[in-house]
């Protein structure tokens, strides 16, 4: 570094040094670097196994130097179980989107939180198919116009948008769930905090940590990166609020 | 000291399964195969297996996946429509090579079907069953014995080519019982560099996929699994002859079928007429070679397969004797298991 300067900022070791793929201002990006960031401070690189989804998060294992397996669209929730229970005293995590998590995987994620699966969910909610050209999501808001919903989401014809930690959170298995956000500096820093939070749970064994992150899409919302984030708070926001929805018991 | 019991074809399955040091099981019940993980699920408190019962056969077969990946001696074993609900998951095992041992204990089909016992599902598990190019090894026991030597034997070839095991066996193998002798408990290697355990400092880190988005890449990956398959068509054919030395009609016919065709061999022979069976023990890699070298034979007549279903293997067979010799085919399904005088009559009217 040179003289007189001081560091203030860099990329944490367990992120490799790769040009993303992922569209610009796209939250992906800055998830993977926070958690990427609590494995590096947790010195838990070495124990940490992840699980990657079918969408555009596919290739996260292109990005976390960790050591990852790739499940089919939907299933990341059972790759994740069986590694788990395989390797117990590792740190497992499946990093989803809302088609994989909340459609065609929806069994799996229940049925993992159900029996309280100690790995951690990352659920990256954004409301629309990204990689698949902006198609409707099971999380897509109501009204909210996208390729297969081109006149705005009919809840009375598709029904309404899965609260997922609403959800998960009546589960007895599930130890702690919580829905945060990345559209501003603040949330991200929550955002930090609560993956943090969800891998620490994972090594008290008391069941399964889920943490939803309410994400934004510019490409397929087709809008700019800073107007997505006013999209955040203005419409997603009210209808998938943030906050803890469940905390381990005492 | 081998151990000899008197055991059902499923509980030696599962007997099997854990002497060869399985230690991560997945499953879902149906008939005719919920013996198995009733077994290992009595059998678990004295053994150090991970055992669960999933939501769903989809579920079931990706929590194989990912037990294998890391690093587990992994098992399912299901029924034909829940090996249906597998077949993208096997798909992916076979891409991603990951080592791995599946059990289809047979039913009739298609849909819903009958939980009697079938042949019907071998076009499933020779031809592909989910997408893309990729081969099953594919062993076909016809007694309880052989329930518990193919076990031992999946795990051991899943390991040595990287590469999902399929015990097609069928409703009648695994709920009939027999005298078994059990091997003696292995311990199996865990050397498995690859699989992802946690990325230590002095590797790189490990990924199981089967995204090559390139597609130079794919058409690799494809050139690599092809090679393997050659290698293994080459080298793990498994056949059984009964007395074809100098058989005239040829029966081609594997697992529950191949016991009661013996028997139509010896009915045959004892009216004058040189019948000889030919078991394939591997559906793949088939015996290619082999039958090839019969229908060369000026003594072979004629060949019949076999097979309780519409006539799926005489497909294969018809292949391979490529018009030199006439192929029939004769078969019951629905799960009627047919009787050797019932064939003999049926075979002789075609000759």
């Amino acid at each position: 570094m040179k003289e007189g300067y001081q560091l203030l900022y860099k990329r944490p070791k367990t992120l490799l040094d790769k040009r993303m793929h992922y569209c610009p201002g796209c939250f992906h990006a800055t998830v993977h670097k926070l958690f990427m960031e609590v494995i590096e401070e947790m010195d838990i690189q070495e124990k940490t196994v992840g699980v990657c989804p079918v969408g555009c998060s596919v290739f996260a294992y292109d990005y976390m130097d960790v050591d990852m397996q790739e499940a089919a669209h939907g299933r990341a929730a059972a790759v994740a179980t069986a590694i788990k229970r395989m390797l117990p005293d590792r740190f497992v995590f499946s990093y989803q989107g809302d088609g994989d998590l909340a459609a065609i995987g929806t069994a799996e994620t229940i049925h993992a939180c159900n029996r309280g699966e100690p790995f951690t969910f990352i659920f990256i909610n954004n409301g629309i198919y990204g990689m698949t050209g902006g198609q409707m999501a099971p999380t897509t808001l109501e009204g909210q116009k996208t390729s297969t919903s081109p006149y705005g989401r009919n809840i009375k014809k598709v029904g309404s948008p899965l609260k997922m930690c609403e959800l998960v959170s009546q589960l007895p298995g599930v130890a702690y769930a919580e829905r945060v956000s990345c559209n501003s500096p603040a949330n991200a820093r929550k955002t930090k905090k609560a993956l943090r939070r969800a891998m620490e749970i994972q090594s008290q064994g008391i069941g399964t940590s889920f943490i939803e992150v309410v994400s934004n899409c510019p490409s397929g919302w087709k809008c700019t990166p800073v107007q997505s984030l006013d999209w955040i708070k203005e419409k997603a926001l009210p209808y998938f609020p943030l906050g803890v929805f469940k905390e381990p018991s005492k | 000291m081998p151990e000899i019991k008197f055991m059902k074809g499923n509980e030696a399955l599962a007997e099997a399964a854990i002497r060869a040091g399985m230690n991560g099981y997945f499953g879902y019940p149906i008939t005719p195969q919920s013996e198995v993980i009733e077994y290992l699920a009595s059998e678990e408190p004295r053994h150090n297996y991970v055992l669960l019962q999933a939501e769903s056969e989809v579920a079931s077969i990706n929590m194989v996946y990912g037990a294998a990946g890391a690093g587990a001696r992994a098992m399912t074993t299901t029924s034909s429509p829940g090996f249906s609900l597998m077949q993208e998951g096997m798909s992916y095992i076979a891409c991603a090579e990951l080592p791995c041992v599946v059990v289809n204990v047979v039913r009739g089909g298609p849909g819903l079907g009958t939980i009697q016992p079938s042949q019907g599902d071998y076009f499933q598990a020779v031809k592909g069953g989910g997408h893309g190019d990729y081969r099953l090894i594919t062993l076909a026991p016809n007694s309880v014995q052989e329930m518990v030597d193919f076990t031992v034997l999946a795990f051991d070839l899943a390991d040595k080519y990287l590469t999902p095991v399929l015990i097609l066996s069928d409703g009648a193998i695994g709920q009939m019982m027999e005298k078994v002798i059990l091997p003696d408990p292995v311990k199996p290697s865990t050397n498995k560099p690859w699989a992802t355990t946690g990325k230590k400092a002095n590797r790189e880190r490990n990924i199981i996929t089967s995204l090559y988005i390139q597609s130079e890449d794919m058409e690799a990956k494809n050139l690599r699994l092809q090679k393997k398959y050659q290698n293994i068509e080459q080298s793990e054919v498994l056949l059984e002859e009964y007395k074809m030395s100098d058989a005239e009609v040829v029966l081609v016919a594997y697992g529950v079928t191949s016991r009661i065709c013996k028997k139509v061999v010896d009915l045959a022979r004892a009216e004058r007429l040189k019948f000889g069976l030919l078991r394939p023990k591997t559906l793949w890699p088939f015996p290619k070679a082999h039958i090839d070298q019969l229908a060369e034979k000026t003594v072979t007549k004629q060949f019949f397969s076999i097979e309780m279903s519409s006539g799926q293997m005489i497909e294969d067979v018809r292949l391979v004797v490529n018009g030199r010799k006439p192929v029939n085919f004769w078969g019951r399904n629905g799960g009627i298991i047919p009787t050797p005088e019932e064939i003999l009559a049926a075979l002789k009217a075609q000759l």
